[in-house]
């Protein structure tokens, strides 16, 4: 053997090192990288997706409030389209030969070989006519799918809208939403949208290198069929919720009604209002844009974005936490001279009625009663211990929902300022009294709570002493499961034999002559209630009532708020009794004092608007608004209102302010 | 010398390597038939369709394998410049009546069968090496024997490059391992490496850092043996050679390759990525093996290979089938069967008494490695796309009945290793 035969091993060396070379990239592309794997997939697989029908939507009543339509979206695969008659596709679609060459080109960028949408929702007389000549055009299918319809054409911020998602929302739902699906993106249709949805389906197909269908794939093992959304229950009553978008007419505000042994929300109406119709389908953008353009704002969910301070309306639960506290009893009376002495700060009342006693202080909303009860539980520990008797203050109020989200069914709930002892230390030092935050015993300053929190403090009252979550779904799904937090009594710390005193003040305020509501006095029934009239810096004050009926074993509580509507007696309290009769007795009976609901519905509200672009001509304005305001002689307010009415036509720079301005005018005349 | 029972003409045969043989035509029919399926018209055995010609191949292969093993293995000594100069015709004449088949003139019909001289060309190489080899005895220490050898080589390899069939020419520097295991001074084999490595650095540095780092080299080199003249001189040479050799890639890659196989080498280093035009076989390819991940998708699963994704699957990219699925583990099987006919074949080719047989069994092992190493690498896209078959594997009868007498030739040899042929 001579030396050379060493090199057998270089060469044999070499084979098996140039093996591992080999075993090695084959190691990564197999095993370590899976990006194989799924272009393979992505190579023969052809997913069609079945979209379901979302849930529909039904009122307590049953009746179909949310429901589908069919539309048709004209899908394309671009490696599938051989030369076609462009003008006859054109024609079908009613689009011109240049966009169908665009549409096919945007197409193409997207993907070539996946279906992709070509046009969206094209019209039932467009899909009548392709149905016939489809054939003539490879590559190209219809599919059909669902868009939301609103058949009562209200309610809009309450149901939300869908929309197609976002690549923000593909990302946030990791991979559950693929492009092209739709969904819910605010109100209902947001917050329940894992029971809406329903469950896509899949059909997948084969595809040959020559992008001939093979078959299923795997027999159809993988294939879904669509299952279709849950369909929801909700506790609106339509009838009411129609209502009380009427009566909310060419006004801001909000109404939420609630049945107090559920907490099932009866009415949700926030005002301006819109069309839900409007923000379906492909005029979306449109429709979206000219919402956001409108100045007084009706994209805001004003009954849990709306915060106001609460007024007067305050007035029962400072009685009750009063009560239990033991700082009063229900015969504690205090002198009235017409305002109270914060310190240096004077309190106003509306009235000078000498002593009175807590049901009449309620029923005339007396703010000299209620700083003084205010100032007896503060100062019960003494001067020096004012700190300590607000906190346990607060916590008090705190359990009837103040400064704190009542975890409504609806996205973007907001809670409202309630401030702790802490906040006024920061401001103050050691520093500060009952005085220093005397405004909040009359539901003033530093308290403010959403027209929901309101409802919910008249369905505790109305209660006697707890409240149930309010909520707008009560039933899921064909089993109609109701969510446990549903069915919790949440007490907020009063004795039920401390009540009866407040619910006769507030039986009184609405019922006696002596009342702040006695212009709405329901025929028949005894509503209790409440005015408050919220001070407003910007302008003409808000006028707020809460209230429930029956006094005995009640069937709604209700909150509503108007702004710039003046005393809480004038509007809200009106209003409130529309409501509330109608859903008790399904009608409206003559007032005698001659309130229609067609009369507060045509009563314009709107403040005016200063258009800092164009100079608005505030003659011609008036003349109509003053025209209007004849109309409705009848409610004392209005002749000193003058509201104005504004056509909506201006443009996003416009900004709401105070009908001050518009108003030297008219008192000229 | 024992005595064996049996057939006299089969004494003394090293059957494992038959077996490897068997074993590899038959993961070769398996996988030519999972590529040629198609789901729609899977009728009963068809002998018209190209797994029944495949079948017909392999037992006819066999048949061819074992009448080899009836020859005297001293003929093939004797006419083994006969045989080669027969190739070599046929290399001429293909030039002139072959047919074209995918921009290669490689092929002459004969009948309804079309005969690929160049695949025959190689065992004529081969033997005509052997045989120079064995008779002369050369070291290969003088220019005289070098030229003859390469000789022997390049008129084959250079017909066949007129062709145009650059791969199957390519497969003749195989012949560098023998000659190198023959006495050839290793150099050869690093200068060769080192072409191939400043080749591919060529289109990956630019050129004027690679002058930098030859010339850093060189220097450091020249300091470390500053005392002895001879070397200076000579790496002075190899340092301006290489980075003329740089240049003349550069300007060569412009004018003398092909477009086709510029992209090819393009797609290879990653210079450039064409998911549907040069490197779409490629990456279909590697999509199949890839997508098999360890176990494989299954025979007749692969969805790449079914529905037609890697073009030329039954040929040249068989081995995207194997991979997409048999997964890895067919993978490893498969080289494992390859790796251990190499190393058998060098051990065999080391147990010859004669230089004949011996040279040709290391040419035998380096052009199946050539081809393996070359096939494979190019499916997984380490190597530019060079159209050679995997030997035993890929479909067609010219191939695979090439690779059965250079095979079978060795094993012949190798049953007379007791006696001086």
């Amino acid at each position: 053997m001579d030396q050379l035969f060493n090199r057998k091993y270089i060469v044999q060396g070499l084979f098996i090192v140039v093996a591992l070379i080999l075993l090695g990239k084959l190691f990564y592309i197999q095993i370590i990288s899976d990006k194989a794997f799924s272009s393979a997939e992505s190579n023969v697989l052809r997913k069609i997706y079945k979209y379901p029908a979302r849930g529909a939507i039904l009122d307590r009543n049953m009746k179909v409030i949310v429901q589908n339509e069919p539309v048709y979206d004209l899908m394309v695969t671009p490696n599938e389209v051989k030369p076609f008659d462009t003008l006859g596709l054109a024609n079908a679609l009613e689009i011109t030969v240049e966009d169908v060459r665009k549409k096919l080109k945007k197409a193409r960028a997207q993907s070539s070989y996946q279906s992709t949408f070509f046009e969206r929702q094209i019209s039932v007389q467009s899909y009548a006519r392709l149905q016939e000549i489809m054939y003539r055009f490879p590559g190209f299918r219809t599919q059909d799918r669902t868009i939301r319809h609103y058949p009562d054409s209200i309610a809009g911020q309450l149901f939300g809208y869908v929309k197609e998602v976002s690549p923000d929302d593909i990302e946030k739902s990791e991979g559950y939403y693929k492009p092209g699906d739709f969904i819910g993106k605010s109100g209902l249709e947001r917050s329940y949208e894992d029971f809406l949805r329903g469950e896509k389906g899949v059909i997948n197909t084969l595809y040959d290198a020559k992008n001939i269908a093979q078959g299923s794939y795997a027999n159809g093992k993988y294939d879904i069929n669509a299952v279709s959304g849950d369909r929801l229950i909700s506790s609106l009553d339509i009838r009411i919720q129609r209502l009380g978008e009427e009566l909310m007419k060419n006004k801001v505000g909000a109404i939420v009604a609630i049945e107090p042994s559920t907490g099932e929300i009866l009415a949700f109406v926030s005002s301006p209002g819109y069309d839900p119709n409007q923000l379906v389908g492909k005029d979306w953008g449109k429709n979206y844009m000219s919402l956001i353009a409108n100045p007084y704002r009706p994209q805001i969910v004003r009954p849990i974005a709306g915060q106001y301070s609460p007024g007067s309306s305050f007035k029962p639960v400072d009685a009750l936490v009063a009560l239990q506290d033991g700082a009063i009893d229900p015969n504690t009376t205090f002198f009235c001279p017409g305002y109270y002495m914060a310190g240096n700060h004077k309190v106003k009342c509306e009235h000078v009625d000498g002593t009175i006693n807590m049901q009449r202080g309620i029923a005339r909303s007396c703010n000299t009663y209620f700083c003084h009860v205010f100032q007896s539980i503060i100062t019960k520990n003494g001067m020096k211990n004012q700190r300590q008797t607000y906190s346990k203050w607060h916590e008090q109020i705190s359990k009837w929902g103040f400064g704190q989200k009542l975890g409504i069914d609806m996205p973007f709930e907001k809670k409202g300022i309630f401030y702790q002892a802490d906040h006024y230390d920061k401001i103050y030092g050691k520093r500060w009294g009952y005085t220093t935050v005397i405004s909040q015993a009359i539901g003033q300053g530093e308290i403010t709570s959403t027209p929901l929190q309101m409802a919910n403090v008249m369905a505790a009252i109305a209660n006697r002493g707890y409240y149930l979550k309010p909520h707008l779904i009560k039933g899921i799904g064909d089993k109609n499961v109701v969510k446990k937090e549903y069915v919790v009594k949440n007490y907020v710390g009063v004795d039920e034999k401390y009540f009866p005193t407040v619910i006769d003040g507030m039986r009184d305020a609405v019922n006696s002559p002596w009342g702040t509501a006695k212009e709405s006095q329901i025929p028949n029934i005894v509503m209790c209630g409440k005015t408050g009239t919220v001070q407003n810096p910007h302008g003409k004050n808000h006028s707020v009532f809460i209230g429930f009926a029956p006094m005995d074993n009640p069937k709604i509580a209700i909150a509503v708020i108007v702004e710039n509507g003046g005393f809480g007696g004038s509007y809200a309290a009106p209003i409130s009794s529309f409501i509330v009769e109608k859903y008790l007795t399904d009608s409206i009976k003559p007032r005698s004092n001659g309130y229609t609901v067609k009369a507060f519905s045509e009563t314009n509200l709107l403040p005016a608007l200063i258009d800092k672009t164009k100079k608005v001509t505030p003659t011609k304005l008036d003349s109509l608004k003053l025209k209007k305001a004849d109309s409705l002689k009848k409610v004392k307010d209005s002749l000193k209102i003058k509201p104005a009415i504004l056509k909506q036509t201006v443009a996003t720079k416009l900004k709401v302010s105070q009908p001050s301005t518009n108003h030297k005018p008219v008192t000229n005349k | 010398m024992i005595q064996q029972q049996g057939n006299r003409f089969f004494f003394n045969v090293d059957w494992i390597t038959v077996l490897i043989y068997i074993a590899l035509c038959a993961v070769g029919f398996i996988n030519v038939y999972a590529s040629i399926y198609n789901p729609d018209k899977a009728t009963g055995f068809d002998f018209a369709s190209s797994y029944g010609k495949q079948l017909i191949y392999v037992i006819t292969g066999l048949i061819l394998g074992l009448s080899i093993l009836l020859f005297d293995g001293r003929l093939f000594n004797v006419f083994a410049p006969f045989i080669y100069g027969a190739t070599l015709f046929l290399l001429v004449v293909v030039l002139f009546v072959g047919r074209n088949v995918g921009g290669n003139q490689a092929w002459i019909p004969i009948g309804s069968f079309r005969l690929q001289p160049s695949e025959f060309a190689k065992f004529g190489t081969a033997l005509l090496l052997a045989r120079y080899v064995s008779t002369f005895n050369p070291k290969f220490r003088d220019i005289k024997s070098i030229v003859i050898a390469g000789l022997i080589v390049l008129a084959p390899l250079l017909l066949i490059m007129l062709q145009p069939d650059t791969g199957s020419a390519l497969v003749f520097l195989a012949f560098m391992f023998p000659l190198y295991r023959e006495g050839l001074s290793g150099y050869f084999l690093l200068i060769f490496l080192g072409m191939i490595v400043l080749f591919v650095a060529d289109f990956l540095v630019p050129t004027y850092i690679l002058v930098l780092i030859l010339t850093t080299i060189g220097g450091l080199f020249i300091y470390n043996n500053r005392r002895k003249q001879k070397i200076i001189i000579s790496t002075v040479l190899v340092t301006i050679i290489a980075i003329a050799y740089l240049f003349v890639v550069k300007i060569a890659y412009e004018k003398v390759l092909a477009p086709h196989q510029r992209s090819r080498i393009e797609l290879m280093l990653g210079l450039k990525a064409d998911n549907k035009g040069a490197g779409y076989n490629v990456i279909q390819s590697q999509i199949a093996i890839g997508s098999g991940q360890v176990t494989g998708r299954g025979f007749l699963q692969g969805t790449q290979t079914k529905y037609g994704y890697v073009p030329a699957q039954s040929t040249d990219f068989i081995f995207s089938t194997i991979g997409e699925e048999w997964g890895f583990v067919g993978c490893s099987v498969v080289i494992g069967l390859y790796i251990f006919l190499l190393l058998r074949l060098i051990n065999l080719a080391e147990r010859q008494r004669s230089t004949f047989s011996r040279v040709y069994g290391y040419s035998v092992a380096c052009i199946l490695f050539f081809h393996v190493f070359i096939n494979i690498g190019m499916t997984i896209g380490i190597i530019p796309v060079i159209g050679i078959p995997l030997p035993f594997i890929s479909y067609g009868g010219s191939s695979l009945w090439s690779f059965t007498i250079l095979l079978f030739i060795f094993l012949k040899l190798d049953s007379n290793r007791m006696g001086f042929i």
